[in-house]
């Protein structure tokens, strides 16, 4: 396939260009993926996530600019939610990013969330497999923290940093929220505010009252004022840090394993939807739609022929 | 397949006045458009190089600041140089009519809104050129 071998020669606007591919998603898409499924897994792949105004652009700018100083190269997927009313979407994550501008080792991508199946979490996940292809280093995911999805995506990244910042909600919200499950860094941006020092005492406290596994990985909390490049090289010493323990614990490819049974999960999913539509007509899903409607047919028994007639081998 | 059209707005040379720009920017999210904003004092390299990475299918340039005829050429000839000539580009800002004139015959700008145009008719002529290319 001519965009995949364009890709892994470096060919900026092939990446470019599947990466819209797989944003759309489809038959195209997955052949595409398949393609290049080997020469990915190199990366090492960074969730950053917070909620609105926390810093998470200007953080993950920073961090992108440390590493590259360091001379490894930086993929970045910047994801916005688009509007459920007119599908529209802004997408301001690179006006934090105009210092990378112009750097070849850098590559940054903005993604509305859509309203897509399979959520936003398969494509991200997408996206990222194709920038781990193309050979980037390290890859940077940057997410609104503002729910499920953000909880799935962390769960594709190897290492996810959660931004919190001074004052902004008690303890118990970090516990609502479930982020101190998904962090393995937390990071107390914007430190030059008041109560910068509590917060970093709170999230301490409750880490330390976590049920986290002896021996394991500690989730440490550094103050940051990522606008002024303080506290950065600390993050990206600990998202090292990181990497290394889980490759020596050998929670490495239990992560692997996790990624890889959820994406095929993902893909199964799908693929399944797919198969069903492409088997059954609209005006017959239709009318399976009027009957459950009706209370003639149950969902769950409806599913359940749907997917029989879709993976059986002959033609009805 | 039906994939929302993707617009990158950006202020290429030194004014800061971005109003316009995000008045424009929101119109066309609300038309159901993915809009990449990059903010201000941006060089043609910058806007070439974001318009690449981001695959948009429109480019909208806001420039008020008097050096439309030195930076809009210079994002033309840019995206000619990295075979990107599908992609629609529309300017906006204080622009005589001589010199839009010459951006659009001279230069391959599609369209030049000065102050008075509506956002209405800014989206419906990126929705009309999108549509016929695909």
């Amino acid at each position: 396939m001519d965009l995949a071998q364009a890709l892994l020669e470096g060919n900026r606007r092939a990446l470019a260009q599947a990466l819209t591919l797989v944003e759309t998603g489809g038959p195209q898409a997955r052949a595409l993926l398949g393609a290049l499924f080997a020469h990915t897994g190199r990366a090492h792949i960074i969730g950053v996530t917070g909620a609105p105004g926390a810093g998470k652009s200007t953080l993950v700018a920073a961090l992108a600019a440390h590493w590259r100083r360091a001379g490894r190269t930086v993929g970045i997927i910047a994801v916005d939610p688009t509007s459920p009313f007119t599908r529209g979407a802004i997408l301001g994550d690179r006006i934090r990013m105009q210092a990378l501008s112009g750097d070849p080792g850098v590559f940054i991508r903005s993604m509305a969330s859509r309203g897509r199946l399979g959520g936003i979490a398969r494509a991200t996940g997408d996206a990222v497999a194709l920038l781990d292809a193309a050979g980037y280093d390290v890859v940077l995911v940057e997410t609104v923290g503002a729910g499920q999805g953000e909880v799935e995506i962390a769960a594709a990244a190897h290492t996810t940093i959660v931004i919190e910042i001074p004052g902004a909600g008690d303890d118990i919200q970090a516990i609502k929220a479930g982020i101190l499950e998904i962090a393995d860094l937390l990071v107390v941006n914007k430190a030059d505010r008041d109560g910068a020092e509590q917060t970093v005492r709170q999230l301490r406290a409750m880490l330390s009252l976590a049920d986290l596994p002896a021996n394991g990985w500690t989730p440490p909390v550094i103050a940051a004022v990522a606008t002024r490049g303080e506290g950065i090289e600390a993050i990206a010493a600990a998202t090292e840090q990181h990497l290394a323990y889980l490759r020596e614990s050998g929670r490495f490819t239990g992560r692997e394993q996790e990624r890889a049974a959820r994406e095929l999960r993902l893909i199964l999913q799908e693929t399944a939807l797919e198969r069903v539509r492409a088997r059954v007509s609209s005006s017959e899903w239709d009318m399976v739609i009027e009957r459950i409607v009706a209370r003639a047919l149950d969902p769950y028994a409806a599913a359940d022929h749907l997917l029989d007639r879709a993976l059986s081998p002959h033609k009805d | 397949m039906d994939r929302p059209i993707r617009v990158l707005i950006a202020k290429p040379g030194l004014d800061g006045h971005d109003r316009g720009a995000k008045v424009i920017a929101r119109a066309l999210r609300d038309a159901g458009m993915e809009v990449i904003y990059t903010g201000i004092q941006q060089t043609p390299q910058m806007i070439v190089e974001a318009a690449l990475q981001e695959d948009v299918d429109v480019i909208g340039l806001s420039i008020l600041s008097g050096a439309h005829m030195t930076l809009l050429p210079r994002v033309m000839e840019l995206l000619r140089e990295h075979g990107m000539h599908d992609v629609l580009v529309v300017a906006g800002g204080i622009i005589s009519d001589d010199d839009a004139r010459i951006l659009k015959e001279q230069h391959g700008i599609a369209e030049v809104y000065g102050p008075g145009a509506s956002t209405h008719e800014i989206v419906r002529f990126i929705q009309d050129r999108c549509r016929t290319r695909t």
